[in-house]
């Protein structure tokens, strides 16, 4: 079925393939990837965890952060090999033990700040990045933190506001302002 | 009180649940076993022609399993376009062949010139470098009137002058708008380019083609608005495969705003490619891919004459419009500066006269074609700076004259062929003086202007006309579609609802808010009613969800088809209560006996219609599942108005957007949480295209702006927090909702606010520009300052 060159020649995999390890998600995880193998990839194919969108090739657009030992990362950008390793949690892995929306996630869903839902996990880890660093942001600081995430629908309004919101601050009242 | 179900209610959206937890299932989410990758080569040249290919060495590549190009095409129809325009002279628009691969020429950068189909992407990326190409390159034809120019190269060689089409609208309005505009008391005119936008929905195209031998089926996934318009376009007019034998899915997309309405090329690839190879073909679009193959939007440059008289009314309008149409006609590109812009060109405003004159354009570039609001930003553009620019001249408030030329009686018939049904244009601008606090402007200027910036004050109205319709009338115009939407609402045995709506959700929240509908008709709560869309093997027709038409023509329908549920419930709830179906009432999902304690509930009567032991079956059929087909009387009509507040540095010409305000008229309004965002976002696309976005190309047709690194896309820290208000309600006279569409409404009204904005700024610092093209950047308002 397969008119491929592969195997026929070389054993590609032998030649190009190594295995990496990482924790994903609290759970060990491997597989064999090539040099060139990003973590966006290795995470959306080979592990089957879709939740990380590629967005653009230019490392602008956000869809794909994901957390690489604690840092908000953009999983496009980083080879696969470089999280050999390391602790990677995803949008996969962000929901409460018993499965409901962790306070992020539920305030996004209770502001509406999503629509088409595919820039929203990388939106979801980056609110989760600055919250961690900055657990009550200002207007201004959540917008400058929001810079390498793109999203086309909301036009930002409720997505900021859903930040906010889940800082514990009254995202309601500052919209009004 | 806020109503906590049904119709106006905003219950938080049942499809966040999936898309908050990483588990939405968007086409390049989906895998099939064994499933091959196709790379495309595309054109790195604007022109040339195609002497010759060797893909030898490319062949021979690992992984690799066949190579596509034109010449596996001859034979194969081209990508069609859905509506034909007439010129002013009567010939009909010049209509070259679209092939799916170049063939024996390349038109623009990104053109497909061949397929490589492989084992994995990366081999078929590699094989794609193996591949020599022998071009003859061309003079690339790039500006629209150098284009129209004899003597100019011609991107297809049976096109004269490049020209597609001359069109007039309303040509019996032609002599009269002249003669008008001669005898006024004072004309306005501005020249404007409507900058050419890339829509940039953030999930990049995605299709997956999978042909099945043992059935001869075709399966086509892909990131559509509209699947059933692709298969009927691809399988009728490009494959020749009949609706039976293909299946179009279009799961979770993200995001369309208009250029995943057409059919493009690489689904018809995959679809026909799959059945040569036997195989499926998977192909991902990357960013930088997407940049030189999603159709493109706006690209208008026009000159607009207001006439008026010498108590400031308006009495004509004219304009002459250049209308870019990229390499080949996509699939709605024609009907874009006509059809949808043409008609809106008497705005709000009782102008007697309008005459609309638009010269379509072939150019060596990616075709153009609808993006959010299409035609109808480009015409309320035009409208609300000339009619800005008109008060300035005349040293009157531009509120005012808005406000004096107002259409106040409804129905209105245009000179402009529509007929507004309903609407209240004194009211929405009144509330946006409310909302947006203008009373209050003069102190905020103050307080800029002792912080060293310019601040000024933009308003304009718009209107806007969603669900093209009817049906009849748009074919008359040259449509070759339909225009209604189908529903079926399948009502099972336990009482839950599965409606199979044609209508797509690519970010809407169907599967929320029309359940809403569902749950106020019925009385059941919402949790029991599905929403089935973006598959043609489970709906039967469709055509699908753009120009704001979901709820108004797709609602519409699931409304019908609902009621003609409810009335055979009646019948049967009516045998079983020994009743006449007349009497028969349904309430809180409930049927009972009108003035008497008898009742049934609605569960008990789905039962029965699915176990027919007590049961009328000599009169009615078991089961319970109706469809009905839903072709709107009349197009609906949102409108508003819309204010912005800039802040201009005169040192750098950066400009802030400080405030916006929307107050909107749509009608009834189902959710006003999904409105809201609806709105928000169609303002964030508007000012983006107001300061920042643009599309550029060289002289040489190469595009400039090709990534996001170039392509300003609107980030959280360009915008602000939004006032919007769609509390006044003149709802639609003609169809069963009230409803009127709100997808496209921000992108439509908010670049004039920006730009008027912008002029009211530099003009406050004594500045005399009178106007400053879109995108306003910082350099183009500097420039604009200091001459």
């Amino acid at each position: 079925m397969f008119n491929s060159a592969i195997g026929k020649d070389f054993d590609y995999r032998e030649e190009f393939m190594t295995q990496v390890s990482m924790t994903v998600n609290g759970q060990a995880a491997s597989g064999d990837v090539e040099g060139r193998t990003l973590l966006s990839t290795f995470l959306r194919e080979t592990l089957g965890l879709t939740g990380a969108h590629v967005g653009c090739d230019t490392s602008q657009c956000g869809a794909c952060v994901v957390h690489v030992d604690g840092k908000a990362v953009k999983s496009c950008t980083m080879l696969a090999q470089e999280a050999a390793g390391a602790t990677v949690d995803t949008i996969e892995g962000q929901a409460n033990a018993d499965g409901s929306l962790n306070v992020i996630q539920q305030a996004f869903q209770d502001h509406h700040g999503l629509q088409c839902g595919f820039c929203t996990p990388g939106m979801v880890m980056s609110a989760a990045a600055l919250l961690k660093e900055n657990p009550k942001p200002t207007e201004a600081e959540v917008r400058h933190y929001l810079e390498g995430n793109l999203c086309r629908c909301t036009g930002y309004h409720n997505i900021v506001k859903a930040i906010m919101a889940a800082s514990g601050q009254d995202a309601e009242a500052i919209a009004a302002e | 009180m806020p109503k906590d179900h049904g119709i106006g209610a905003a219950p938080k959206r049942r499809e966040d649940l999936r898309f908050l937890t990483g588990t939405g299932n968007y086409t390049d989410d989906i895998n099939l076993a064994g499933q091959a990758y196709v790379y495309f080569l595309r054109a790195d040249v604007a022109h040339a022609k195609i002497n010759g290919m060797n893909m030898d060495a490319a062949a021979a590549m690992p992984g690799v399993v066949r190579i596509f190009t034109g010449a596996d095409f001859e034979g194969v129809g081209g990508l069609p376009c859905g509506w034909q325009i007439h010129s002013k002279d009567g010939s009909p628009m010049h209509e070259p062949p679209h092939p799916v691969i170049a063939q024996g020429k390349i038109r623009y950068v990104g053109e497909i010139v061949a397929a490589i189909v492989a084992d994995s992407l990366e081999q078929a990326r590699d094989a794609a470098e193996a591949i020599e190409l022998d071009l003859e390159e061309l003079p690339a034809v790039v500006d629209m009137k150098a284009a129209l120019a004899d003597g100019s190269a011609l991107v297809h060689d049976e096109v004269p002058n490049n020209r597609v089409y001359d069109w007039g609208f309303v040509e019996e309005n032609a002599a009269a708008t002249d003669e008008a505009i001669k005898n006024a008391a004072h004309v306005t005119t501005l020249e404007l380019v409507n900058n050419r936008l890339v829509a940039n929905p953030m999930e990049p195209r995605v299709a997956i083609g999978d042909y099945t031998r043992h059935n001869d089926e075709s399966t086509l996934y892909t990131t559509s608005q509209n699947p059933h318009v692709i298969r009927l376009l691809m399988g009728a007019f490009v494959l020749g495969i009949p609706e039976h034998k293909l299946r179009v899915i279009a799961p979770d997309v993200g995001g369309g705003f208009g250029t995943k309405i057409f059919h493009y090329a690489e689904e018809a690839f995959v679809t026909f490619a799959s059945k040569q190879i036997n195989r499926a073909i998977k192909w991902t679009s990357s960013r930088s891919e997407a940049f030189i193959s999603d159709a493109q939007g706006r690209d208008h440059v026009t000159k607009i004459e207001l006439a008026l008289d010498a108590d400031n009314n308006f009495t004509a309008v004219r304009t002459h419009t250049l209308a870019n149409m990229g390499a080949y006609l996509s699939t709605f590109s024609t009907s874009v500066p006509t059809y949808l812009h043409g008609t809106l060109m008497a705005g709000n405003y009782k102008t007697p006269l309008v005459y609309i004159n638009v010269e379509a354009v072939f150019t060596n570039t990616v075709p153009v074609d609808a993006y959010r609001g299409a035609g109808r930003p480009e015409a309320t553009y035009q409208l609300e700076r000339v009619i800005d620019k008109a008060a300035r001249e005349l040293g009157v408030d531009p509120i005012e004259l808005r406000r004096q030329n107002f259409i106040t009686e409804f129905p209105y018939a245009t000179p402009v062929a529509l007929e507004y049904d309903t609407g209240d244009y004194d009211a929405t601008m009144t509330k946006l003086e409310e909302i947006a606090d203008l009373s209050g402007f003069a102190a905020r200027r103050a307080e800029s202007e002792k912080n060293g910036k310019l601040r000024g004050l933009g308003v304009n109205c718009y209107i806007e006309a969603c669900g093209i319709a009817p049906s009849n009338v748009a074919g008359a115009l040259g449509a070759r579609a339909g225009l209604y939407e189908s529903a079926t609402v399948r009502v099972n045995a336990t009482g839950g609802v599965v409606v199979m709506t044609g209508a797509h959700s690519h970010g809407q929240g169907h599967e929320t808010s029309f359940p809403q509908v569902i749950s106020e008709m019925i009385g059941i709560d919402e949790s029991q009613v599905e929403i089935v869309h973006g598959d043609t093997g489970r709906g039967a027709m469709g055509m699908g969800t753009y120009g704001s038409r979901s709820i108004a023509v797709g609602g519409a329908a699931m409304v019908r088809a609902t009621e003609k549920i409810i009335n055979k419930a009646k019948k049967i709830a009516a045998h079983l209560l020994e009743a006449s179906d007349s009497d028969i009432e349904l309430k809180d999902g409930t049927f009972s006996v009108a003035g008497t304690d008898k009742s049934i509930a609605w569960g008990d009567v789905c039962l029965t219609a699915y176990v027919p032991h007590n049961y009328p079956l000599e009169d009615l059929e078991p089961g319970l599942e109706e469809t009905a087909f839903y072709d709107p009387a009349n197009f609906t009509f949102p409108s508003g108005a819309y204010a912005c507040e800039v802040e201009v540095d005169p040192d750098t010409g950066e400009v802030s957007v400080q405030r916006f305000a929307a107050a909107d008229d749509f009608g009834n309004i189902i959710n006003p949480m999904i409105v809201d965002g609806q709105v928000h976002g169609g303002i964030a696309q508007g000012i983006g295209q107001a300061l920042r976005e643009n599309t550029v190309y060289d002289e040489n047709g190469q595009l400039l702006s090709a990534s996001y690194m170039d392509y300003a896309m609107p980030r959280a820290d360009d915008v602000p927090f939004y006032e919007v208000d769609h509390s006044c309600q003149t709802p639609c006279t003609h169809n069963p909702l009230g409803v009127k569409g709100c997808g496209e409404a921000g992108a439509i009204g908010s670049p004039p606010a920006v730009v008027n904005a912008v002029i009211d700024a530099l003009q406050s610092g004594g500045h005399d520009v009178t106007h400053i093209d879109m995108p306003v950047s910082p350099s183009r308002v500097w420039a604009a300052m200091n001459g």
